[in-house]
């Protein structure tokens, strides 16, 4: 498996850290209620098809990356750079 | 035997070989089945359930039969093909599966057992007594059955792994590779071609066919001698492409040294190569099929087109009166090559009858070869011919049951083959792998003018998608003789007809199965074993599914195949995991001081992937505890030194550096001063604590962050995470500095003192109070000074930069030494820290809350953090929780253990009456007696109490008394004086 991380471009997998689903970029409000934090930390659909997780570039440069791909066919579709997506949703 | 003028063998180049033992001559371009056949010897190996006598079936990878082990000791490889391992001088190989010898193997006698040994015998024999299955049928049957062993011993081959990228990687040199090769690189483009074969040519080899007027064989080492001229291509031969993945990734196995003795000349034995690559040509051609009939497994009975790769390659004939027993028109070169050699054909028996084909030999037509007779070398075989029985005298008998095209790497990346009626084989599905075309006969295409034109249109695709000019290379000229065949999978007659030879799987054991309901193919493989070990059913799958679909009144594409899965050919771990045995397994990093700790006779020990001295013994000192009470008595009453760089350290600098830290530790930063320290513990967001540590202010805008020497890289990603994924907003920037400072602990009564001595500028306790921090110079040395205590004791921790670290580090030690100190090292780190209370990881280790360690009011009321909310969930902050106490032993045993349990006195130690556990224990010079740290219920309102703690691994009970967790100087007087 590869990743192009858009800064250092086409890497290993083994380059890359997995954290999970992209759903941590949008943490609620302290007093959003226990709801909405329960499915910000615990809840996840884990599809077959089509995910956004998070992945850092560990041993490269270090940036977190919003990485869309499919779990059925393996195609990766776009990675972004984390803080541009998270930027986009403020 | 060996034919004069025939072969691609170099005869000037005699090499000697042993084969069990006994001398065998070849010719340098041999493969150990080629150059025994030569030597006219045809018992190579014994079958895996029957021990049945079993000589070569092919002369390719997918050989079943012929495996063996090569070389001795504790480099032998077991499970080598014969027909792939090349002669070299001095290669030493040994049969495999036979005992005492491969001609007189006493598990022979198998073979008389063989109606109990069907599909499936061991799910329904061996059943009583049923403590005899572990014991007694189990070991037997495992030592009876089975392939090479493996020496027991360490590997001591030396392996590689290495990457690779190219514009194309074309997979397999015959004929279709090669044009393809030739075609990307005229154009520029940079290729990788890759072939499993020592010679690349593919078939080309094997065969007298003429490609542009001359033997195929010399336009193919014209057609690599090009490739390798040019400085875009990179020729892999002996090189297995082994499996595709995803992203254009393919594995591949290069066996850089087993064709040479000697493996001291520093080249690796085997190199895993990943090759990745957008555009991909598979050109892997195809597999003969054996046809079933009665002992069709006797030596001597091979695949028509090894027969004759035998002979046109390296000038072997594998018998004297050749038999050709074919449902195609493409064994018939087998005949035609043979008598050409002036070797006798006694006959061609056709399975089909009405095709008008001819030679100089006797041709059966609508005929089928029903038994083959002689002991373990083929003498005869029956054939019916016209409903009558007739015999042939033949000790080869070369079968083509048709060509399966070699589709596996298009089928790894979850694609099913698709079926081919009339050439009745699986091709590959169109964009079964994203990238990748194919070409040749792994797509169904035999003639060499097909492949030759399949290669070069697969080649000017890929080009067109590079943006490449295409050169107009001519197609060279070559047969394009069609390929016909009618379906012949099994002989129907009574006895044994072998479908998948290495695992001794018969068309009864699949027509067994069918009648049991194994009717699903996956099913069917798992009860038969058909297709399972080293070869991986490649010449028996199609012909064993086949079999399974008459059987269920099924089609053969109804019926699908199994999973093809990577590798294609066996790959040896130790080529994968190159690099990664012993001190290769985990990287191994050293503090500037470790020389000296070692010199100072420290045992190190491991810390994460840091080694760090456990206790520095001197002369007289039996024990590590003497050790350890003499170095905590030392930061107690002198002055110690430890080598604390292992601590992650992370420089954070920025506007909003302030505001980070606030927003990861639940303590505020924002107020810190600048030139001061404070200590913070941070949370993961589900409230749990992940680390804790000091952060130092060195500036309005500027942090030095120390963490655990575990948690360094979890926490680093953690503030990359906050600063990126939550808050890209702010102007914040870290980076890890931890290698670049080095950072000793100059801790005791007697510290300043010590210091004083070494710093250009003195300190007092007015200018450098209890968590001050700042720059200072070190005998000259630029460094910084930090006053924190993980000891409860006056003490410091000294920075400079890692070059200077081994020189402060003995400047230190020599000093303490000179006012009634020393160096200390973790266990006596870990006595300090245990009786002042300090938490390490063996406390918050992933399950423990703020509240737990008694830190929960250090959570800011007044602003967010990280882990806040989910901390304040009720089931997190009730009283009953487990929480940090400390341990006293009381009774008449004084031990403590790490690990028991606590239990209410006088209640039963059992899981469900237990009130917490014990996570840190150390004996305390201090006060003579073993302490503890650790979780109770209720913890703190229960001081006082009596406990049972035990320890049921240890078989260890101790009367505990619970006390709060600080032992020595609650007051926290010795660490401001």
């Amino acid at each position: 498996m590869r990743l192009d991380c858009p800064i250092c471009g086409n890497r290993d997998r083994r380059e890359f850290y997995y954290q999970g689903d992209a759903v941590m970029l949008e943490r609620p409000a302290p007093d959003a209620g226990a709801a909405a934090w329960d499915g910000y930390l615990h809840l996840r659909a884990n599809l077959a098809g089509e995910t956004r997780d998070l992945w850092q570039h560990e041993a490269g440069c270090g940036a977190w990356l919003v990485v869309t791909r499919n779990t059925v066919t393996h195609a990766i579709h776009t990675v972004e750079l984390a803080s541009a997506v998270k930027e986009a949703l403020r | 035997m060996r034919i004069k003028g025939k072969g691609l063998v170099d005869r000037s180049d005699p090499v000697t070989f042993r084969f069990d033992g006994r001398s065998y001559d070849g010719f340098a371009g041999d493969t150990v089945a080629s150059a025994l056949l030569a030597n006219d010897v045809k018992l190579m190996g014994r079958s895996f359930k029957y021990h049945r006598p079993r000589g070569v079936l092919t002369a390719g990878s997918e050989e079943p039969n012929a495996l063996i082990t090569v070389g001795a000791g504790a480099s032998a490889e077991p499970n080598v093909r014969a027909t792939t391992q090349e002669i070299y001088e001095g290669l030493e190989v040994r049969s495999q599966n036979a005992w005492p010898s491969l001609d007189l193997d006493a598990l022979a006698v198998n073979n008389l057992f063989a109606p109990l040994l069907g599909a499936g015998f061991y799910y329904k024999t061996f059943m009583w007594p049923k403590a005899f299955w572990e014991r007694v049928y189990e070991p037997v049957i495992r030592r009876a059955a089975g392939l090479g062993g493996l020496s027991g011993q360490p590997n001591p081959d030396t392996y590689e792994r290495a990457f690779a990228f190219c514009d194309v990687l074309v997979i397999g040199a015959g004929p279709a590779g090669l044009m393809a090769a030739l075609t990307a690189a005229r154009a520029g483009a940079d290729v990788i071609i890759a072939d499993e074969d020592a010679r690349p040519g593919g078939r080309l080899n094997a065969e007298l066919l003429e490609v542009d007027g001359e033997l195929g064989h010399v336009w193919a080492a014209r057609a690599v001698a090009e490739l390798e001229s040019m400085s875009n291509v990179r020729v892999m031969s002996r090189t297995t492409v082994t499996g595709a993945y995803d992203q254009g990734t393919f594995g591949a196995l290069e066996r850089v040294n087993q064709h040479r003795g000697g493996r001291s000349d520093g080249a690796p034995l085997e190199c895993f190569w990943r090759i990745v690559t957008k555009h991909s040509i598979l050109a892997a051609g195809a597999i003969e099929r054996p046809i079933a009939f009665q002992n069709n497994d006797r030596p001597g009975i091979m695949t028509a087109g090894a027969v004759r790769a035998y002979l046109n390659r390296w000038g072997v004939s594998p018998g004297r009166a050749v038999t050709v027993f074919t449902n195609n028109n493409d064994a018939y070169r087998t005949a035609q090559d043979m008598v050409a050699a002036g070797v006798r054909v006694a006959a061609v028996i056709d399975s089909r009858a009405d095709v008008r084909s001819t030679g100089e030999f006797p041709v059966y037509r609508g005929a089928q070869v029903c038994n083959s007779n002689g002991g373990k070398e083929l003498e005869s075989i029956s054939i019916i011919v016209n409903g009558k029985s007739e015999k042939i005298q033949t000790d080869c008998l070369a079968m083509s049951g048709g060509w399966n095209p070699t589709v596996h790497l298009t089928c790894h990346m979850n694609s099913r083959p698709t079926w081919r009626a009339d050439i009745q084989a699986f091709v590959p599905t169109e964009g079964a792998v994203p990238g990748m075309s194919t070409a040749g006969a792994c797509r169904g295409t035999f003639s060499t003018h097909g492949c030759l034109t399949e290669g070069a249109a697969a080649a000017r695709e890929v080009l067109a998608a590079l943006g490449k000019k295409v050169s107009d290379t001519a197609l060279p000229q070559a047969e394009d003789a069609p390929y016909n065949l009618a379906p012949l999978w099994a002989v129907a007659g009574k006895g044994r007809a072998w479908l998948d030879f290495q695992n001794d799987v018969c068309v009864k054991d699949v027509k067994q199965a069918a009648v049991e309901n194994f009717r699903s193919v996956e099913h069917m493989k798992r009860y038969t074993t058909q297709g399972m070990a080293t070869d991986q059913g490649k010449n028996s799958n199609v012909a064993a599914l086949a079999v399974l679909a008459d059987a269920t009144g099924r089609g053969i594409p109804q019926t699908g195949t199994t999973t093809f899965r990577p590798p294609y050919s066996p790959v040896a771990i130790a080529a994968m995991g190159a690099g990664a045995q012993g001190k290769g397994f985990a990287p191994q990093r050293f503090t500037t001081s470790h020389r000296a700790s070692v010199a100072a006779g420290a045992p190190m020990i491991e810390a994460g992937l840091w080694y760090r001295p456990s206790y520095f013994p001197k002369p007289g000192e039996k024990t590590w505890r003497q050790s350890c009470d003499r170095e905590v008595n030392h930061v107690r009453n002198a002055v110690g030194i430890c080598d604390v760089s292992t601590l992650g350290k992370i420089d954070i600098q920025g506007p909003d550096a302030a505001a980070l830290l606030d927003f990861v530790y639940i303590n505020t930063f924002s107020t810190l001063k600048v030139g001061r320290v404070r200590y913070g513990l941070m949370l993961r967001e589900d409230g749990t604590v992940l680390d804790d540590g000091t952060c130092a202010r060195l500036g309005a805008t500027r942090f030095v962050m120390t963490t655990t020497t575990a948690a360094a890289g979890t926490v680093m990603r953690h503030l990359e995470f906050v600063a990126q994924c939550l808050r890209p907003e702010w102007q914040v920037a870290m980076t890890s500095t931890t290698e670049q400072w080095a950072q000793f602990a100059v801790a005791g009564p007697k510290s300043r003192e010590l210091l004083n001595g070494l710093l250009d500028a003195p300190i007092d306790n007015d200018n450098w109070p209890f968590m001050a921090c700042g720059e200072v110079s070190v005998l000259g040395v630029g460094g910084r000074l930090f006053r924190i205590s993980f000891s409860g004791e006056h003490a410091y921790e000294i920075a400079v930069p890692a070059r200077y670290g081994e020189a402060l580090f003995r400047e230190l030690v020599a000093r303490a030494e000179g006012l009634g100190g020393g160096a200390y090292g973790m266990e006596a780190l870990n006595v300090l820290r245990i009786e002042k209370g300090f938490i390490t990881h063996s406390e918050i280790h992933g399950r423990t809350t703020a509240y737990d360690v008694g830190m929960g009011r250090m959570i800011s009321a007044t602003k967010d953090c990280i882990g806040k909310v989910m901390a304040a969930r009720p089931g997190l902050v009730v009283k009953d929780r487990e929480r940090l106490v400390g341990f006293k032993p009381i009774g008449a045993v004084k031990q403590l253990s790490a690990g028991a349990h606590v239990f209410a006195a006088g209640a039963q130690a059992s899981r469900e009456n237990d009130q917490g556990y014990i996570t840190s224990v150390g004996f305390s010079p201090s006060f003579g007696a073993y302490i503890g740290l650790g979780f109770v219920k209720s913890g703190p309102e229960r001081y006082g109490e009596v406990m049972r703690a035990v320890d049921h691994l240890h078989e260890l009970e101790v009367e505990v008394e619970i006390c709060p967790p600080v032992f020595v100087d609650p007051e926290g007087r010795r660490a401001r004086g």
